[in-house]
């Protein structure tokens, strides 16, 4: 008879506002768009199952008139009188027949919705997802992952559940309100007035109160957002924090915003908990009034007493769908602002388009820079590099902490976009092919190593699609990681844990060593690969490299000055400038930065 | 989920208030349809206007005060189950700040911060649904019976009946739902996870062209978690309409039955009204009720996940009282062993070895071999197996973990830096460093130059990890945090990895006066590094292959010979 939302998560979302709500509103809808047929065929049960529900009172109504009329008749000794069985047992039959009717509806159309609902979530999701690969580095540099990641699942999150409930509630609610509108007026027309006058009051009494509690809730969610901060901070640093005995300070921290969370949340749900019990005061405020117009009425013979008992059910129906209508309105805002936040994603601005026009098969390894320029920000951190590799050549880079070594190795990988000059592969222009073809041509082994949670011979594996079982062999041979794999209780098939805190440095060096030599690239690039290693280790896995890399163009960052030295071409690198080129011999003749770099490790060994 | 609810217990006289407040609330409205049938009996059908009002004000009172119980009801119910999320939140974050890294390895960093945030906030927002419902859901159900059997006993047989259909017909709902619940959860959950994956690995995943796979594996996460939510939301689709259904029927029985009794003149056709108003009353309060049913055993697998931290012992506990200052300047190592949890071969064994103030003692030893695992023992991220550990003369058991831990300058294998300032992560050493102490540790360091260079200098801001920096420029802040605490014992893991042998001379240099009446003790894969070194430990597998200086160790020790002459030519040696 009355309908009962089921309680919605609303109360708990935060109420962010929309910067710009009827363009991301508009734009939310454009998902729902492929589904528009279902969609229709959803909001059409929706009124139906509510119409029925709705013309239920009024149809109890008659069936309790007649039982008045009728037993009235019995006291007063009409003759005839007595209750008319026959004429009720219609009328509760058509009414249990709306009943499981509306109930039926009821069920289709949530049974409907949430395939609607969970098709454009997922919808949504794989847009995130195809726009995640064409990001530009730049756009992963300068955010947390957490905030990408909230995108991805807690606001697709809230844009499902409100499709699921809330949409179709809404919907619900209007027909409601304007069905027992209808059908007040079809009742009493004056009785209606007075039920109507609630509506303003109730308005006027719950408007604040959600506008307060919007503003609390989304100062719950900010200190949330900042709590989750500071625990993923702290626990990922946990080692540090203990080592430095910064508990104390960083509890002092949690507590500090974990109180002002407290706070807001207090008052949040305060405020959401007292709408409910204004209504139901305004709705037997109400009550009151209409009993004591409809007494007068009765007594005038102006109503059925069964008519009374329909409008008063009616009433008493008519401040919950009110209720609902403005607290849907508070978590559709949140809605279009965690859509927002989407849309905000998906419109960031794209890695520069693919140009194919050359096409690069299989690279013979000549890379050259010329009049490179780049920088992270506005500052140029590379001016005017020119840079000039044959095929085959072994070139190391050195110089100081911050000079741009790995800044040119991301530029030719591509991760970053030139500010100006170009670089070119066999004489193409790295621009003029995709970064697919251009990237195939490379094998990487980085500064920072990356190994996900799964067996060491999946993670092996990941240079080289469909890799066979001697393939992944070899290549850990080769990068000498075999020997301490094979000394693991599980051996490959060890899983590496979340962390990947269960092997040590260097042992991840191999293992992400291993993993590019796997993928067999003409040219390979090395960046403090073996800085970790053991250098005796070190000095195995470059004799496998260098048959590997035989005829291969690579590039080698290290500080271990002995890996360096057979290069074919140093480049000296200081302040994003290559400041001295050439080989050992030349550069130790020429006596300048390289040299004194040099020497320096042996100046120590005077002493002993 | 009950013992979490034992957090509770600081809150019981506000809980109790709740329940009061509860109670008289619910009171109120039972109270209400009994005052309406009055109305309309002796008022609205007889025509008695005065009566109505007068009764209807005797309405508003009632209602009034089961609206202002309601409203601080709502005050302290909310004070209440915040609260809980908060202490609870404390407790748990204060919990975890106990764990040693065994813990960490064995829960794992991501799943502790869902567990920290936002599990909790799943139980705190089924506490206030449950302060505000479960006391009044069964308060509604008994008070509306005994008031339904008090208007009409025989009547009241119609909602027996109705009540086991509706029992039942919840529980098969929530016997299909529940198992679905807990699998839209865990594909989150590895939705989570791949998408993280996705992030972290970006460039490995570029410079891999794994791009592809990657997105049919998130494709397949992101199908996976559609398809079990579109079937946990289609099972619970059933649940409104059924219960909807049961009670329009079971007043459809009520007035079918109640009319059958007025006609007999057992019953007032008022009282019929307010029977189906009480009706509605008992099953309003059981679709409450199936609400919690539906609510607590998802909160629940939160709870127990929040219970499995909370369980947690740390692997070894920290009572130790003594002060850790007996013989400054001092590290000793008298027969340790130690193997990881679940590990049948030690990771070390029988470790000895003593370094006295002003000594340098430096490990070295191929990939694997146990270096970053000795140096854990010493700040107690993990605990011995046998033997012990004294430093400054005191064994760390002895000691408390934070005692120990303040005389030690830690730099860990892998830079980790904090958001912020780089002043603010040097002074992470020591909190009321002035500016001349950074300055100084900065110059140590090596860090001086570039801080200077950088836009903004020490106040610089640092993205989380460090991210903005080079591996150079992390490795040195991460040096300067750990010398500006001017320690008794400096621990260096391999710290030098990524600067240049020119720097790395001229820090060790500096470092020299640092650390006149301290001990060194530092990992190191660069023989130019340990040259001059007191002492250096040759570990290989875990075990002592060797120990003593460059000069003895090079006519002594194979293994130091062959690690020596991997970097440097015969006549570079000698
Ligand atoms: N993602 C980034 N965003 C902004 N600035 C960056 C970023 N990465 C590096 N930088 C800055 O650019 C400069 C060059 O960094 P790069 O990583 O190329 O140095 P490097 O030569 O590899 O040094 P190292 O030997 O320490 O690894 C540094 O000053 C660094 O702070
Ligand atoms: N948390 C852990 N759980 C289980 N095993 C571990 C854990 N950490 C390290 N190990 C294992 O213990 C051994 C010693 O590791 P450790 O990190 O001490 O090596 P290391 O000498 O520091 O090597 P590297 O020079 O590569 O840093 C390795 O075989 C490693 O796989
Ligand atoms: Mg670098
Ligand atoms: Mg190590």
């Amino acid at each position: 008879m009355s309908r009962m939302g089921p309680p919605h998560g609303g109360a708990s979302m935060p109420a962010e506002k929309a910067k710009d709500f009827k363009g991301t509103f508009r734009r939310l809808v454009s998902y729902l768009k492929p589904r528009r047929k279902k969609l229709a065929a959803v909001f059409l049960v929706a009124i139906l199952s509510t119409v029925f529900a709705i013309v239920g009172p009024k149809i109890m109504g008659m069936a309790i008139t007649e039982l008045f009329e009728g037993a009235y008749g019995q006291l007063q000794g009409v003759p005839g009188g007595g209750v008319d069985f026959g004429v009720i047992g219609q009328i509760l039959a058509i009414l249990a027949g709306l009943y499981l009717f509306s109930s039926l509806f009821s069920y289709i159309q949530q049974y409907m919705m949430s395939t609607v609902a969970q098709d454009t979530v997922y919808d949504l999701r794989q847009d995130v997802n195809k726009k995640l690969g064409k990001l530009p580095l730049m756009y992963f540099d300068g955010r947390p992952n957490g905030e990408t990641l909230s995108r991805m699942t807690n606001d697709i999150d809230t844009i499902g559940s409100t499709l699921q409930q809330s949409l179709t509630q809404f919907i619900t609610s209007i027909v409601t309100i304007v069905g027992i509108l209808v059908m007040m007026l079809t009742i009493s027309p004056l009785l209606t007035l007075i039920a109507v006058v609630s509506l303003p009051l109730s308005l006027f009494v719950i408007g604040p109160i959600l506008k307060r509690s919007q503003k609390y809730f989304s100062s719950q969610q900010k200190n949330l957002g900042r709590l989750n901060g500071h625990v993923e901070e702290m626990y990922t640093g946990h080692q540090v924090v203990k080592a430095f005995g910064h508990e104390a300070k960083s509890n002092e921290q949690f507590d500090a915003v974990n109180e002002e969370l407290y706070d807001a949340g207090r008052k949040a749900q305060f405020i959401s908990g007292i709408i409910m019990p204004m209504m139901t005061l305004i709705g037997n405020l109400s009550y009151v009034l209409i009993s004591v117009v409809g007494g007068i009425l009765v007594t005038q013979r102006a109503i059925s007493i069964g008519d009374i008992q329909a409008f008063i059910t009616y009433s008493k129906q008519f401040t919950q769908p009110i209720t609902q209508t403005a607290n849907i309105a508070n978590i559709i805002q949140s809605t279009v602002a965690a859509a927002e936040r989407v849309f905000e994603l998906l419109d960031e601005q794209e890695e520069v388009e693919e140009v194919t026009t050359s096409v690069l098969a299989r690279a013979k390894g000549a890379v050259a820079f010329e009049d490179v320029d780049f920088g992270y920000g506005k500052d140029l951190l590379i001016e005017n590099m020119n840079i000039d590799v044959r095929p085959g050549q072994t070139v190391a880079i050195v110089g100081p902490t911050g000079a741009g070594k790995t800044t040119l190795i991301n530029l030719l990988m591509r991760f970053y976009e030139l500010n100006g000059g170009r670089i070119t592969i066999d004489g193409l222009d790295s621009r003029e092919m995709s970064r697919h073809k251009l990237r195939q041509n490379f094998g990487m082994v980085l500064q920072d190593t990356w190994l996900f949670n799964g067996t060491i011979r999946d993670n092996i594996a990941y240079g080289k699609n469909g890799a066979t079982e001697e393939e992944i062999l070899a290549a850990a041979e080769a990068a000498r990681a075999d020997h301490f794999i094979r000394t693991l209780p599980d051996g490959y098939d060890t899983v590496l844990n979340q962390e990947v805190s269960n092997i040590s440095q260097g042992q991840k060096q191999l293992l992400t060593i291993a993993r590019a030599i796997l993928a067999d690239p003409p040219i390979m690039i090395l960046d403090e690969a073996t800085s970790s290693v053991d250098t005796r280790t070190e000095i195995l896995i470059q004799q496998a490299m260098n048959r590997l890399m035989e005829g291969r163009t690579s590039f080698v960052i290290a500080h271990r000055l002995s890996t360096i030295k057979d290069a074919d071409l140093i480049l000296v690198m200081d302040q994003g400038k290559v400041i001295e080129q050439g080989t050992h011999q030349q550069l130790l003749d020429k006596d300048g930065f390289y040299a004194d770099l040099y020497h320096s490790q042996f100046s120590e060994k005077v002493a002993v | 989920m009950i013992k979490i609810l034992k957090n509770l217990s600081p809150y019981k006289w506000v809980v109790l208030t709740v329940v009061v407040l509860v109670f008289g609330q619910t009171i109120a409205e039972l109270f209400l349809p009994t005052l309406m049938a009055d109305i309309i009996d002796n008022g609205v059908i007889k025509g008695d206007i005065p009566y109505i009002w007068r009764i209807g004000g005797w309405m508003l009172v009632v209602s009034a005060i089961g609206a202002i119980a309601a409203v601080f009801a709502s005050f302290y119910s909310a004070k209440a189950a915040m609260g809980m999320g908060r202490d609870l939140r404390q407790k748990v974050f204060k919990h975890v700040g106990q764990f040693s890294l065994q813990e960490f390895d064995e829960v794992g960093t991501a799943s502790l911060i869902t567990r920290t945030t936002n599990d909790i906030t799943q139980v705190q927002q089924v506490v206030i649904m449950m302060l505000r419902m479960v006391i009044s859901a069964p308060i509604m159900l008994v008070g509306g019976v005994i008031m339904a059997v008090s208007k009409d006993a025989q009547l009241s047989l119609v909602i027996i009946g109705a009540m086991p259909v509706l029992a039942i017909s919840i529980l098969l709902i929530l016997k299909y739902g529940m198992p679905l619940f807990q699998e839209v959860q865990q594909r989150l959950d590895g939705l989570n996870l791949v998408v993280r994956e996705n992030l972290t690995g970006i460039r490995v995943i570029r410079a891999f062209n794994r791009e592809t796979e990657e997105k049919a594996r998130l494709q397949g996460a992101n199908r996976e978690l559609a398809d079990v939510s579109i079937k946990v939301n289609k099972v619970m689709a059933f649940l409104m309409p059924v219960m909807m259904l049961v009670m329009n029927m079971t007043v459809v029985a009520v007035i079918w039955f109640g009319g059958i009794r007025i006609n007999n003149g057992a019953m007032q056709i008022g009282d019929l009204m307010a029977f189906i108003q009480y009706v509605m009353m008992i099953m309003f309060a059981l679709v409450m009720a199936s609400f919690m049913f539906v609510m607590v055993p998802r909160a629940a697998v939160s709870a127990r996940r929040i219970n499995e931290v909370l369980e947690m012992k740390p692997a070894f506990t920290n009572d130790g009282t003594a002060k850790a200052d007996r013989r400054r300047g001092t590290l000793e190592f008298e027969d340790v062993s130690f193997y990881y949890p679940g590990a049948e071969e030690p990771a070390l064994s029988n470790i000895s070895f003593t370094a006295k103030p002003g000594e340098i003692t430096a490990l070295i030893g191929g990939t694997g071999s146990g270096k970053s695992t000795l140096v854990n023992l010493v700040p107690r991220f993990y605990d011995v197996k046998s033997g012990t550990i004294r430093v400054n003369g005191v064994d760390i058991r002895e000691a408390s973990q934070q005692e120990v831990r303040s005389k030690i300058g830690f730099v860990p294998q892998k830079s980790i830096l904090f958001t912020g300032t780089i002043a603010d992560n040097i002074r992470f050493g020591k909190q009321d460093a002035n500016q001349q102490e950074m300055d100084h540790a900065a110059s140590i360091a090596q860090a001086t130059e570039f801080i200077n260079q950088i836009e903004g200098g020490y106040a610089a801001e640092i993205e989380q990890g460090g991210s903005n920096l080079s591996g150079g420029q992390k490795q040195r802040l991460s040096i300067a945090r750990a010398l500006i605490r001017k320690p008794d014992l400096y621990i260096f893991d391999d710290s030098f990895s990524a600067l240049d042998f020119k720097t790395d001379a001229k820090l060790r240099k500096a470092l020299k006066n640092e650390t006149k009446n301290a001990t060194v003790l530092l990992v190191a894969q660069r023989v130019s590094t340990v040259v001059d070194a007191d002492r250096i430990i040759v570990l290989e597998k875990g075990k002592v292959v060797g120990m003593g200086t460059h000069k003895e160790l090079l006519e002594s020790n194979e293994v130091y010979r062959e690690i020596a002459l991997s970097q440097l030519s015969e006549e570079e040696i000698a």
